[in-house]
């Protein structure tokens, strides 16, 4: 009875919490919906009006749609692997004893601190920039000819700017993990004749899989919709070079003014990235059992 | 062959040096426990045997070789741990093959070693679980089946049974004194625990703040302990010390005699006391006896059944050639 009532009461007491949730996530969703059944043009407002299926051929169809697709994953994996490798390296380097170590730490987790514009502004115009930027100076110095990454492999390089926002994020979840592997199991593997190479592979790898898999899940969550990267610095070009499927839906709708159209794409994308969490939970969704 | 010698190794943790000093001599196939309170450098002194730390000066030599600088695996030794240490996402045939995995041995032969080590220890049913699935003694008993199929020169095993209950620890003591019955190579065995010292080791090494208290056989050590610190931390209930005009009776700075070694009667004998506590187990009956110019209570150990309870007057004779004496430095007086 005790615990019926207070179940009961309990609900009462989150309903609340829940229904404002719901709506937060409801209303902006069917308005989405809504508006990707519409023909609507913020250019000639008043004048919406129902299209059927029309919005969604028009986006599936677009050309840019693929090259969109096909960025967003090649943006999602290169910068997972990217910062998994680079973590677990990271991870392992300052999990060694060393002098100054926790000022090192910190300053591992700084750049995660850094505003993603304010980080690809520093990237492009200190780093990547052909006639001021360090690498082309260092160009210059080996007497080469500077590369201008940002029309020349504007993706890679939009990659290589998230992967260092998000490489601190997997550094410190991994050191986490692997401090917490318990230090007679390395011992008994290096006394069952376990070379550095064999314990990290056999003892070490296993021991993170779980906190890969973390790591993985959440950083796929906000790799899909990488924005700001693209607006400041490529601007999705040359042509579509650098444009994923959020930036996409952004031009759609607010350069072409075609609210309609970037509904529609809004609503793919959502269904995408359900497909996307599905083929993870299922691939790799048994580590974070038991 | 698993003949180690310690010769003058000395480990220090930055400033603070943990094992002055130290001399030992392990035979071949002896069955050696170093045992001493909790922090005082066994766990320390067996991992400078198994090479897992580097002693600060000194040499350690197996089967007459010079190991100091020898790496761990290269030593041909095995180690089980108080934690068991075993690999968690392997499954209990993987954990045990490990070792022979690393060394590169051909499948076939690390079945066949596998299926030999968990026939002897009881674990062919289990070969396929997860260390997680096992119990406590399951698991004890994997971690000595990768030891054994390694077949090393010595087994060292720090505290292993530490983690199991009061019953499973009785059993696993007893396979472990089998399974050097059977195997005859030597063992490094580390405890707390001086009864598992008494019924395990040929020799017994007493530790104390990383100095050697002494060697000897449980016996040797029962009978002759070299001082009052032996005296006292070997045997069951612990000795009884006194002092004063007790000693001086003796020619002795202090006097300790066994609870064993006290007969007890309600008119008559040595010295006269009251029982404090009275413990009756069936078997034995230990009674907690207060007396005059002592300060902690005397511990006497009767077999069967007597009648005597809280505040009862006891006369307590202790049996004349099983008192041991002190000097003022501790060491026992021939
Ligand atoms: N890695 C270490 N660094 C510093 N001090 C240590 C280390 N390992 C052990 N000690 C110290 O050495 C002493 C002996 O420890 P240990 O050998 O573990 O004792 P035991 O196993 O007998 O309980 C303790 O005082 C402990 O604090
Ligand atoms: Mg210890």
């Amino acid at each position: 009875m005790a615990t019926q009532h207070s179940r009961a009461a309990a609900r009462l007491m989150i309903s609340p919490a829940v229904l404002l949730l719901l709506g937060w996530m409801i209303i902006p969703l069917s308005m989405t919906l809504y508006f990707s059944f519409l023909r609507y043009n913020l250019l000639i407002p008043g004048m919406e009006e129902w299209t059927g299926w029309t919005n969604y051929e028009f986006f599936l169809t677009d050309p840019a749609f693929f090259a969109a697709l096909t960025n967003t994953l090649l943006l999602v994996g290169g910068v997972l692997l990217i910062t998994i490798i680079g973590g677990v390296l990271l991870a392992l380097l300052l999990d060694q004893p060393f002098w100054g170590q926790g000022i090192v730490r910190i300053l591992v987790i700084a750049p995660f601190f850094v505003m993603p514009t304010v980080s690809a502004l520093v990237w492009k115009n200190m780093f990547m920039n052909p006639v001021n930027g360090l690498f082309a100076y260092f160009a210059k110095f080996l007497g080469l000819q500077p590369f201008d990454f940002l029309s020349h492999a504007p993706l890679f390089s939009i990659i290589l700017i998230v992967a260092w926002q998000w490489l601190p994020f997997a550094t410190l979840i991994l050191l986490t993990a692997l401090q917490s592997l318990d230090s007679e199991q390395l011992e008994a593997a290096e006394m069952d004749g376990a070379n550095f190479l064999n314990r990290f592979v056999f003892i070490m790898v296993p021991h993170l899989a779980r906190s890969i898999t973390v790591v993985i899940l959440i950083q796929t969550i906000f790799l899909l919709s990488v924005f700001a990267e693209i607006l400041v610095t490529t601007n999705g070009g040359p042509g579509y070079a650098s444009t994923n499927l959020t930036y996409l839906i952004y031009a759609q709708s607010l350069l072409q003014f075609d609210v309609g159209g970037g509904s529609a794409g809004g609503v793919v994308a959502i269904i995408l990235a359900n497909i996307v969490a599905i083929f993870l939970m299922r691939m790799i969704g048994k580590n974070l059992e038991a | 062959m698993g003949q180690i010698t310690l010769n003058q190794i000395t480990k220090s943790f930055g400033d603070v040096q943990v094992i002055p000093p130290l001399d030992l001599q392990i035979d071949d196939g002896e069955f050696v426990v170093f045992v001493g309170p909790s922090g005082c450098g066994k766990s320390t002194l067996l991992r400078l045997i198994a090479g897992l730390e580097d002693v600060s000066s000194g040499d350690i030599n197996i089967d007459g070789r010079n190991a100091t600088e020898v790496p761990p695996a290269k030593r041909g030794l095995a180690m089980v741990f108080q934690s068991y240490a075993l690999y968690p996402h392997m499954s209990v045939r993987k954990n045990i093959a490990f070792p022979l995995r690393m060394a590169g041995i051909d499948k076939a032969a690390q079945d066949a070693k596998v299926a030999a080590a968990a026939k002897v220890l009881n674990l062919t049913d289990y070969l396929d679980r997860r260390p997680g699935q096992l119990s406590g003694g399951q698991r004890q008993r994997v971690a000595i089946g990768r030891a054994i199929v390694r077949e090393p020169a010595a087994f060292l095993f720090d505290e292993p049974l530490s983690n199991l209950d009061a019953a499973l620890r009785v059993n696993m003591r007893l396979e472990i004194s089998e399974l050097h019955q059977s195997l005859k190579t030597t063992m490094i065995y580390v405890t707390h625990d001086q009864v598992e010292a008494m019924t395990m080791a040929d020799k017994i090494v007493v530790l104390h703040a990383g100095r050697i208290e002494q060697v000897g056989s449980p016996l040797e050590l029962y009978h002759t302990p070299r001082n009052k610190f032996v005296a006292g931390f070997i045997g069951s209930p612990k000795m009884n010390f006194l002092s004063g005009r007790f000693a001086t009776e003796f020619d002795a700075a202090t006097i300790g005699v066994r609870p064993e070694h006290l007969t007890v009667s309600h008119s008559d004998g040595k010295w006269v006391g009251k029982v404090a506590v009275s413990e009756h187990l069936g078997s034995d009956t230990f009674l907690y006896v207060d007396m005059d110019g002592v300060d902690e209570p005397v511990t006497v150990r009767s077999t069967g059944e007597i009648g005597f309870r809280h505040g009862d007057t006891v006369h307590l004779t202790p049996t004349a050639d099983k008192i041991h004496r002190f000097d003022n430095q501790d060491l026992r007086i021939a």
